[in-house]
């Protein structure tokens, strides 16, 4: 199952640091959204959340649904593992 | 420096049936004594270490450890 | 509306085969103090809190989805290859008896969900002051529950849980520090 490989993880694991600090800043600029060095750094994130995550998509399947990503032919979206499995 | 965890002695009873606790803990996290939270406070060196705490900032992080455990409060 | 992604927000790993375990957590899954009352507390409370602060509840509210799921995903994890017998000396008979391996929006002991858990006065300050109580309780509960176990991974993510009602706790007292108008006036920044 190529699913469980490392490789599955270690990616996984980067989008999930970089789309926690994303969450972070994005709670912290509801309060200050003055704070021009903080929206700089959660714009600079959002690229590279968008990077890694089409990376991911291309070895593993679609990660979002409802047209947030493109979708493979066959269809992968249905495919699992679901987070709670993996 | 704040301290995260309080302690206290309880009053100890002479008909207490079981073996007394004699020191009792709670927590008294960091968001009690930073009001608004300040621009630019220092981050973690790097986002995993961030992930790992549970948030961005050093100074919201509260490490938590079992207090009945040895070595405990 | 939401997307999903098919991601957990922190990795959540159980390796110590403790069934008991899954009865307790389901006190943050379906008790008082749980995910789901947080969730629905502060995603309902969005439509009348004044426009300045209904970005901290609606995007609160979101990521406690994401902590109702890592819940989930430990007691399903949990749960998931023990037999009736297993269950049953894990306290969990009678929810077998009702439920099978289903997670039901209970609290530890087997007290059914209510929407009676939360409130929702449309005084921003009344509501401000109990989500920030809910995040303070969420956290003890978190402590609660690490002090009855002793599997190092699953106090990991319990521990990333429990850090996250800190910074819900300051987001919080923070809108009440914007509601009260004093901050621009006194010249803080």
């Amino acid at each position: 199952m190529k699913e469980s490989t490392a490789k599955y993880y270690e990616l996984l694991h980067e989008i999930q640091q970089v789309d926690f600090a994303l969450v972070e800043l994005n709670l912290y600029l509801n309060t200050h959204p003055m704070d021009q060095q903080a929206i700089m750094q959660f714009n600079e994130l959002v690229q590279r959340s968008q990077m890694l995550k089409k990376n991911f998509e291309s070895m593993y399947g679609t990660m979002r649904n409802f047209g947030e990503s493109f979708s493979p032919t066959p269809w992968s979206w249905s495919n699992t593992p679901w987070p709670w499995q993996v | 420096m704040n301290t995260f965890r309080k302690t206290y002695k309880p009053f100890i009873g002479p008909f207490d049936p079981c073996p007394p606790m004699k020191v009792k803990s709670y927590e008294t996290p960091p968001q009690l004594y930073m009001g608004f939270q300040p621009y630019n406070l220092p981050q973690f060196p790097n986002l995993q270490t961030a992930l790992k705490h549970g948030t961005l900032w050093p100074a919201l992080f509260a490490p938590y450890e079992n207090p009945y455990r040895k070595g405990g409060a | 509306m939401w997307y999903y992604e098919k991601k957990l927000q922190y990795p959540v790993r159980v390796s110590k085969c403790d069934v008991q375990m899954a009865k307790f957590l389901t006190e943050q899954y379906g008790g008082a103090d749980g995910e789901l009352a947080a969730a629905l507390r502060y995603l309902n409370q969005r439509y009348t809190v004044p426009d300045k602060i209904i970005g901290v509840l609606n995007d609160i509210g979101t990521e406690e989805l994401a902590h109702l799921e890592m819940i989930a995903t430990m007691v399903y994890k949990l749960t998931k290859d023990a037999t009736p017998d297993d269950l049953k000396k894990a306290g969990l008979g009678a929810h077998y008896a009702n439920h099978d391996k289903a997670l039901y929006f209970e609290n530890a002991g087997g007290v059914p969900f209510t929407a009676t858990y939360f409130t929702a006065k449309g005084d921003p300050i009344a509501d401000l002051y109990e989500d920030i109580a809910a995040e303070e309780k969420a956290r003890s509960t978190y402590q609660w529950l690490i002090n009855m176990t002793d599997d190092t991974d699953l106090i990991d993510s319990l521990t990333f849980l429990r850090e996250r009602e800190i910074i819900h706790s300051q987001r919080f007292l923070e809108c009440v520090e914007i509601l009260k108008e004093e901050r621009d006036r006194k010249k803080i920044f």
